[in-house]
């Protein structure tokens, strides 16, 4: 049987009901191939499918080879419809456009948002006019980096998650634009010296945000899924990396903590608040996956801010 | 054969139109005892149905699932209507005085008071488990009456509270200022209002669905 080509019996099941979905004979080795067969229902495409071998377990994934699993001659999975997909690229230049545009008809004071004599007037604070190029500078970087930067792990995400995120993302910026823009707005205490530094807190982030964003995808040939550890490259804006392990978040922070700084405003500094929590929810499990993935992981490393979270 | 959850706070009070002549203190003392027991019910019949479907399937698998859905509905239900009378105890009844002498007061407290005495004496009185179809009845009956009332109760007096928070500008918050934040309690107020439609109607079907919670674990007590 050295050289005989092994073929695989598999049956499906619903994860739920436990019902028998389809049975499949001469299925060559690769899992694939079986995303692509007619399940019952023709619109469960497969983004759509997850397959596992046990109910409750974690979804197999596309290059899963059925050889390489623990599985007989006869393999049984589990399938679960995980409803509408969306396919993250759309969902992240959805999210990142609107805050973009949001900010805008504030900062232009198009009509209905204050009293009419407001209409298309523009503040006499210079700091309102540096608050608008940096946060739409920041949004148009999130855009070109979600287009030519990013490497995604997973094609899509439900479709639940598009109405969610808008609704954070839009809600607050709109919610930040209104009083940085407002005829009432008052500019920082500490005036120009506030503002100089948190400009420069801003930038000294977006560049380093950037740089980790960078730093990641080559870490990852195109088309490819795998996951390495990350370490500081030549550029200094990653030695960050030797302290923590997801640096994109803290640079994030330390960026909205500058546009805070600059605007004085306490619907960003509470913007600010509510993304750090995100962010330390996300940073603590990417850290507890590295840590059970890599048995060499580097032990200094905080999940997001150095020595402390 | 209850239809209790959990001892949540719009459960049905004890106070209503007897159907038996007694005197009060033997009816209320009656009723009492009957609604602890419903109470005590409710959680019991969520441990059963477990149980039920855990011999049914000879699996822990999917349990959560069988009564997941009335369980997450009925305990987040639960929160916001705590939530909801702190709110309307300090936020509104103990900030605005001129409040505190209306008839709508009277009415939800009288409808919250019998809710704890009957929740408390529940707690106390939980090991008992004798459950007449009476009882059901009697309950779901109560409910349809006190649950209204309580809710008239909370929107009068936040309505009466309103031209008071218009005319003191009580905990608002007006530009310019230097944190650049602005907040108006009595808008605030009208979206509290407002937020009773979708939040009571949910809350109005609590007892309905939990019977249909039950009779889809099959307990038969």
């Amino acid at each position: 049987m050295s050289t005989a080509v092994v073929f695989f019996e598999v049956e499906i099941l619903d994860a739920k009901t436990k019902e028998k979905l389809c049975f499949l004979d001469k299925v060559r080795n690769k899992l694939q191939r079986i995303l692509y067969l007619p399940v019952p229902d023709p619109q469960w495409y497969p983004a759509r499918q997850s397959i596992r071998l046990d109910p409750k377990g974690k979804s197999l994934k596309d290059e899963d080879v059925l050889q390489h699993l623990p599985v007989g001659t006869t393999a049984t999975f589990y399938f679960r419809d995980l409803g509408a997909q969306i396919s993250w690229v759309t969902v992240f230049l959805t999210e990142y456009t609107g805050p973009l545009v949001i900010y805008l008809l504030f900062y232009f004071r198009v009509p209905f948002i204050y009293a009419p004599k407001y209409d298309f007037t523009t503040s006499k604070h210079w700091v309102v006019h540096l608050a608008c190029m940096c946060h739409s500078f920041h949004y148009m970087k999130r855009l070109l980096e979600t287009l030519f930067v990013h490497r995604f792990s997973h094609g899509t995400m439900p479709l639940r998650n598009i109405f969610k995120n808008c609704t954070y993302y839009w809600g607050f910026a709109a919610w930040m634009a209104y009083y940085i823009n407002h005829p009432l707005y008052t500019p920082p205490i500490y005036g120009e010296q506030q503002i100089r530094l948190a400009l420069i807190l801003f930038l000294f982030c977006q560049i380093g945000n950037f740089s980790i964003h960078i730093a990641l995808r080559n870490l990852r040939p195109p088309g490819s899924k795998t996951r390495k550890i990350p370490y500081p490259t030549k550029n200094p804006f990653t030695w960050i990396f030797l302290l923590v392990s997801c640096p994109n978040y803290t640079y994030e922070l330390g960026s909205w903590l500058g546009f805070t700084l600059m605007t004085q405003c306490l619907p960003v500094a509470f913007f600010t608040l509510v993304g750090f929590i995100q962010m330390t929810v996300w940073a603590k499990g990417k850290h507890r996956s590295y840590l059970k993935e890599f048995r060499d992981y580097p032990p200094l490393r905080s999940p997001i801010i150095p020595f402390i979270l | 054969m209850s239809a209790a959850a959990q001892g949540t706070s719009k459960a049905a009070h004890g106070d209503v139109a007897p159907k038996k002549k007694k005197g009060p203190g033997a009816l209320a003392t009656a009723y009492l005892v009957i609604y602890n027991v419903v109470m005590t019910a409710g959680w019991l019949v969520i441990a059963v149905g477990l149980v039920r479907a855990y011999v049914a399937r000879g699996s822990y698998h999917g349990l959560y699932y069988s009564i997941e859905k009335p369980l997450k509905f009925f305990q987040t239900g639960a929160l916001l209507e705590v939530l909801s009378r702190v709110f309307l105890t300090w936020a509104v009844t103990h900030s605005v005085r001129e409040v505190q002498s209306e008839d709508s007061v009277l009415l939800f407290v009288t409808a919250w008071t019998v809710t704890e005495i009957i929740r408390y004496s529940f707690y106390t009185f939980s090991l008992l488990n004798h459950l007449p179809y009476l009882i059901k009845w009697a309950r779901y009956t109560f409910f349809i009456l006190l649950y209204p009332m309580g809710v008239t109760g909370e929107l009068l007096t936040i309505y009466a509270a309103l031209p008071y928070v218009q005319k003191t500008g009580l905990y608002s918050v007006t530009l310019p200022n230097k944190y650049n934040f602005s907040f108006d309690y009595y808008t605030f107020l009208i979206l509290i209002m407002i937020s009773y439609i979708p939040r009571k109607s949910i809350g109005r079907l609590h007892f309905p669905l939990q019977k249909s919670a039950i009779r889809k674990t099959g307990y038969t007590g």
